[in-house]
């Protein structure tokens, strides 16, 4: 930890002990959220998340592919995540790295355990054929809590996935005019905390990042069971804490998921 | 839903396999067990094998990774192409890899890493059969191996996963149970610190629901640590044994 972050560490610290933050949000405070969907018109499903300055671009295509041989009937869901450099002096070209990984593979978590895709309905011809579904997260701008930004995003954009129309005749895919919505059955939404100095801030921006001990992010579907959980960072939590996150988890979800699912 | 085509847990409320719902799979210990590492472990829980090794803290290579006030903790869990059903390519997958950090920072918490500035401590986790919970199996042996290189520690971590079953919570579920269960939440833990290093779920679980499988977790990791704390001291008592010989 450099010497900066140290002294900024006790800053925020002091600050949290009050109940305050560094950008004037109390701890259980989101920073704004703005979605806007079809945002690439050549994607099936698009769209862009502004959460605070952290900026994220999910972009969803649909192929023809094989399933799994264990799940022949259903369609396949792929999340990849690209630290794009342009986001931050800290991300660097080439191969996803653990980070990246573990970001598409948390929003990939909350996505497949709450089922929000009903992957049943991608089937094609069972065992040979099915739609596979490609949810590549851009990020744009890194300022912390990337998971919440992305998951939110990658959500809208699956809401905004029009399928093409297609028969199956003696095993040929006949694409036909038109489109259809992807079946969206659920709406998971991640909720994420900092721990430092042993108290918890919601919606970490980066330089509360920097100085955290760890992470929490807890995924809640619609009706309010947890789906997917992951702890990051080199610190640790108790079950008091764990247990009281997921309380105010659930009452966020409920609020962020508004803005993505009208009605 | 996953299609169950045989009960997971019969009407008396036993598992497959003979278990109760907060009963361990029969595990096995052993400490020092590979010669050219600091420090080895070896676990056996149920049908899992896993091999951990410890090398350093030695110098980092290459040279720029090193931290000027602590030492850099590496870790690369990893699968034995032959350690599952069917062949799993050598290279690591993004499961391993992200397998790799959450177990990495779990142990993290552990170390007294501030004693060893510029230095590395290489962790090796080889999964050589699979059955279900290798991650927590592997911080569970991970720790051991840390411990039987003479790593200052905190506390050992021990991990152990709870889940849902049929509807049931229970503890330590095996490939099956947790394929074709509700829900998996893995957990480590350092009982001396009350601390949790490491937490994840999959599947749906109500509040209530887990809450429940934290404390059944949490209950696991107190048994399991027992056991390591016993497979530490194994390792000296031979060793006092051959010097009276």
């Amino acid at each position: 930890m450099s010497m900066i972050i140290r002294v900024k560490q006790k800053q925020i610290a002091q600050l949290m002990a009050k109940g305050k933050r560094l950008d004037g949000r109390e701890l259980n405070d989101y920073r704004e959220i703005k979605v806007e969907m079809g945002v690439i018109e050549k994607a099936e499903g698009s769209a862009r998340v502004l959460l605070g300055k952290t900026e994220v671009l999910v972009g969803v295509k649909i192929e023809v592919g094989k399933p799994f041989s264990d799940t022949p009937n259903e369609g396949v869901l792929t999340v990849n995540a690209e630290l794009v450099p342009l986001a931050s002096p800290t991300f660097e070209p080439g191969p996803p790295n653990e980070n990246a990984i573990e970001l598409a593979r948390v929003v990939d978590r909350g996505i497949r355990e709450s089922k929000a895709i009903n992957l049943e309905k991608l089937c094609l011809e069972p065992g040979k054929k099915v739609l596979v579904v490609f949810i590549d997260v851009y990020v744009l701008n890194h300022d912390g809590n990337l998971i919440d930004a992305s998951a939110v995003a990658a959500l809208a954009a699956l809401l905004n996935t029009k399928m093409f129309k297609y028969d199956v005749e003696e095993g040929e895919i006949k694409v036909k005019p038109g489109y259809t919505p992807l079946p969206v059955q659920s709406y998971p939404i991640a909720v994420t905390f900092a721990k430092i100095n042993d108290k918890l801030a919601i919606d970490p921006w980066l330089e509360e990042e920097q100085v955290m001990d760890s992470r929490l992010t807890i995924t809640i579907e619609k009706d309010g069971k947890i789906c997917a959980i992951q702890k990051g960072g080199t610190g640790y939590f108790t079950t008091g804490q764990i247990l009281e996150a997921a309380k105010i988890a659930k009452e966020k979800a409920s609020e962020i998921r508004k803005l993505v699912v009208k009605g | 839903m996953p299609k169950i085509e045989e009960k997971l847990i019969d009407k008396d409320g036993i598992r497959i396999g003979g278990r109760k719902f907060n009963e361990l799979r029969p595990t096995k210990i052993q400490v020092g067990v590979l010669n050219n590492a600091n420090g080895s472990a070896y676990i056996e829980q149920g049908k899992n094998k896993i091999l951990a090794a410890v090398y350093g803290p030695h110098e980092v290579h290459p040279k720029h990774l090193a931290l000027p006030d602590r030492s850099r903790l590496r870790c690369r869990y990893h699968m034995a192409p032959f350690s599952v059903d069917e062949r799993k390519s050598p290279a690591p997958s993004r499961r391993e890899v992200e397998l790799s950090k959450v177990i990495r920072e779990s142990l993290e918490p552990s170390i007294f890493l501030e004693y060893y500035p510029r230095t590395s401590i290489d962790l090796f986790i080889e999964v050589l059969q699979a059955n279900g919970g290798t991650r927590c199996a592997g911080i569970t042996v991970a720790a051991l191996a840390l411990a039987d290189a003479g790593i200052p520690m905190r506390d050992l971590t021990v991990a152990c996963a709870a889940g849902k079953v049929e509807g049931q919570l229970v503890l330590d579920l095996n490939d099956t149970e947790d394929k074709k269960g509700e829900a998996d939440v893995p957990l480590a833990y350092m009982p001396n610190l009350n601390a949790i290093t490491l937490l994840q779920m999959d599947g749906q679980l109500t509040l209530e629901e887990f809450e429940k499988a934290i404390n059944l977790s949490l209950e696991g990791c107190k048994q399991l640590y027992n056991m390591q704390k016993e497979a530490l001291k194994a390792k000296y008592v031979v060793l006092k044994e051959e010097v009276k010989e």
